[in-house]
């Protein structure tokens, strides 16, 4: 499985993308494919403020509802829409057509405790 | 079709399944006879019958008619009549036939499904329930007609006490979840009284999706702690996240893994000692019946699941019973009214509890639901009980011990009453779903699938079926197994023999189409 190494990665399989300001965000390929096919995403409102740990999207699969987790602070800027009516583009592309939110993030917060895309790869091998 | 059907009955043995599937290609090319007597089959009742045909001669009303526009509202009239079926009593009676011969139940197949606990219910129990004194009866009664329901019901709240080695119980809530949700109502208004608010519930990794969603329900904050490898909590974990804003933690054990936690007794210690209560989810107490006692290894509250333990049928969203066991200390905030024997020795309902969360449901609970679970209690009798719990885990070990070589087990043995594998046949792309469908084929119920670890059957034999069951069922796991090596196709490919194969679980979830429309 491909992980992409210019992101950084959650232990509840989120991915967050940083340029300048604005991070986009979604779920690993890997939790994807276990989740098996995606019907509904949930997903939060443009200009939503988020914190820390904060569940602000759902995910919902023929197998199990899943919450999506922030990792960072800062300001919803925008959605992903295309999920609304082909929530099947975060199986088929989780890490670029399956992206879900784009928050622009406060000041002086970091990824700095989210695992790179090496660390997360033997967090897989740990946990499977 | 129908003679298909039959064959779920037993488990078949592979060469007659074989047959099976040769069978239903063979009916699907001669559609000349199959394909109308399918047609018939899959009718809804309001596509069947004819105008005018009815199930019941009516005499002539000697009732005055009055013009409905006189009596009802003109803006509430309809011009017609509602489109309901016009059917002979004959045509009924088949439609409700064929479907019930479609459903799949304990009394005709083996059921083994994971922390459900299927067991048969004893026909007694429905003879008991009909009895008219318990069946005829009506809540507005007056309690002098109702003592010998009301002494019933204060027996069975004793006898659930006592096997929970706690003081007193509830029997108001309808399910197991409502259970949950009613003790964590107890133990709000137990901190309260003690001037404290407390947001956290702390629930393991592996339990029931109930526990988290009866929290949420009663406005506190889930959070998850790890388990080991071996199944057990993670008492580091739990160190790290109980303190003095958690209200309690909520256990099951044996879990969900099919392992007891011997720790159990430390849990507690560390629960207690931020102030916080420790919650039992009483799914699995058909492993620990009369061996031991929650009360004794530390729970202050739990609830039970008559229809896993006490043998009442399971509702498929119908009625259930989910009684609620306390500790001494959380007594005054039991739900009234409470069932109570009177110095006079007569029974009668009790609301003098002024601390009393209140009524949780209407009248006294599901009572015909509780006079199942009172007679498979008084059946069996204390020793009986006891054995229950013994075949029930030595049934689920037998079958793990025999299936232990073709399918890998992640929790080391022993095991409670059920016991969970996580099937290795990677290498032909067959999953935990294709086995679970290649099993209804040989007439099985598949097991849980896919919790609470990814890609694993959870199977729960209980102490209801016979040795000869048990290694049939073992025969059949073999099989497949030898199956998935010779033709992995044939387990992917299963149900071969269902008048339904695979259903498009996808196009179903994104595109519901719930409402039949003429």
């Amino acid at each position: 499985m491909k992980i992409p190494v210019d992101r950084k990665y959650s232990e509840t399989h989120e991915w967050f993308l940083l340029e300048d300001d604005t991070a986009t965000m979604g779920i690993t390929q890997y939790a994807a494919d276990e989740l098996t096919d995606i019907t509904y995403v949930d997903l939060p409102e443009v200009g939503a403020k988020v914190s820390t740990g904060d569940a602000i999207a759902e995910v919902e699969s023929v197998k199990a509802t899943s919450e999506i987790f922030a990792a960072i602070p800062g300001t919803v800027t925008a959605v992903n829409t295309a999920l609304t009516d082909h929530p099947e583009l975060i199986n088929d592309d989780a890490f670029d057509e399956g992206w879900m939110i784009k928050i622009k993030v406060d000041s002086n917060a970091s990824l700095e405790n989210l695992m790179t895309a090496k660390d997360y790869a033997s967090f897989l091998r740990n946990s499977a | 079709m129908t003679t298909m059907m039959t064959e779920r009955s037993k488990m078949i043995l592979p060469d007659s399944a074989a047959n099976g599937d040769c069978e239903v290609s063979a009916n699907a090319a001669a559609a000349g006879n199959a394909a109308p007597m399918e047609l018939r089959e899959n009718k809804l009742l309001f596509e069947k019958g004819s105008p005018g045909l009815c199930g019941a001669a009516l005499t002539e009303s000697d009732v005055p008619k009055v013009r409905r526009e006189s009596a009802i509202p003109r803006e509430l009239l309809v011009d017609a009549p509602p489109a309901l079926p016009e059917l002979g009593e004959l045509d009924v009676v088949r439609h409700y036939k064929s479907l019930a011969h479609k459903v799949f139940s304990i009394d005709e197949n083996f059921y083994p499904l994971g922390s459900c606990t299927m067991k048969y219910n004893p026909r007694i129990n429905e003879r008991v329930a009909f009895m008219p004194g318990f069946a005829a009866i009506h809540p507005y009664q007056d309690e002098a007609d109702l003592q010998g329901i009301l002494e019933l019901l204060y027996r069975l709240r004793t006898y659930l006490a006592e096997i929970a080695g706690l003081p007193e119980v509830t029997l108001q809530p309808a399910a197991g979840a409502h259970g949950e949700l009613t003790a964590l109502m107890i133990i709000n208004a137990y901190h309260r009284s003690r001037g404290q608010n407390r947001h956290k519930v702390l629930a393991p990794d592996s339990a029931h999706g109930t526990n988290p969603a009866s929290c949420t329900i009663c406005g506190r904050d889930a959070l998850s702690i790890k388990s080991k490898s071996n199944g057990r909590v993670d008492l580091d974990d739990l160190l790290a996240k109980v303190d003095e804003d958690t209200a309690a933690l909520m256990i099951t054990n044996p879990n969900t893994t099919g392992v007891f936690d011997e720790t159990i007794a430390d849990i507690a210690e560390i629960v207690h000692a931020k102030g916080a209560q420790l919650y039992l989810d009483g799914a699995n107490m058909n492993a620990i019946l009369g061996k031991t006692r929650p009360g004794d290894f530390g729970v202050d509250c739990m609830h039970y699941n008559t229809h896993k333990t006490f043998s009442t049928p399971h509702g498929g969203g119908g009625p259930g019973a989910g009684p609620v066991a306390v500790a001494e200390h959380l007594r005054p905030f039991l739900p009234v009214p409470q069932v109570v024997k009177r110095n006079d020795g007569s029974f009668g309902w009790d609301s003098d509890r002024p601390q009393s969360i209140g009524k949780v449901r209407s009248f006294f609970g599901q009572v015909g639901v509780l006079v199942r679970a009172y007679t498979y209690i008084r059946s069996l009798g204390c020793d009986g009980l006891r054995d229950v719990a013994e075949k029930a885990v030595l049934n689920a070990n037998y079958l793990a011990a025999r299936l232990k070589h073709k399918y890998p087990m992640p929790f080391p043995p022993p095991y409670a009453h059920e016991f969970i594998t996580v099937p290795d046949f990677h290498d032909s792309g067959v999953t935990e779903l294709d086995l679970a469908k290649r099993l209804i084929d040989y007439g099985i119920h598949p097991p849980t699938m896919s919790w609470p670890i990814h890609h694993c059957l959870m199977i729960e034999p209980t102490e209801t079926e016979s040795l000869a069951t048990l290694d049939q069922f073992v025969e059949v796991m073999l099989t497949i197994a030898d199956e998935v090596d010779r033709d992995p196709n044939l387990v992917k490919n299963a149900p071969h023999t269902m008048p339904v194969k695979r259903l498009d679980e996808v196009a179903a979830s994104r595109k519901p189409n719930v409402r039949w429309k003429p």
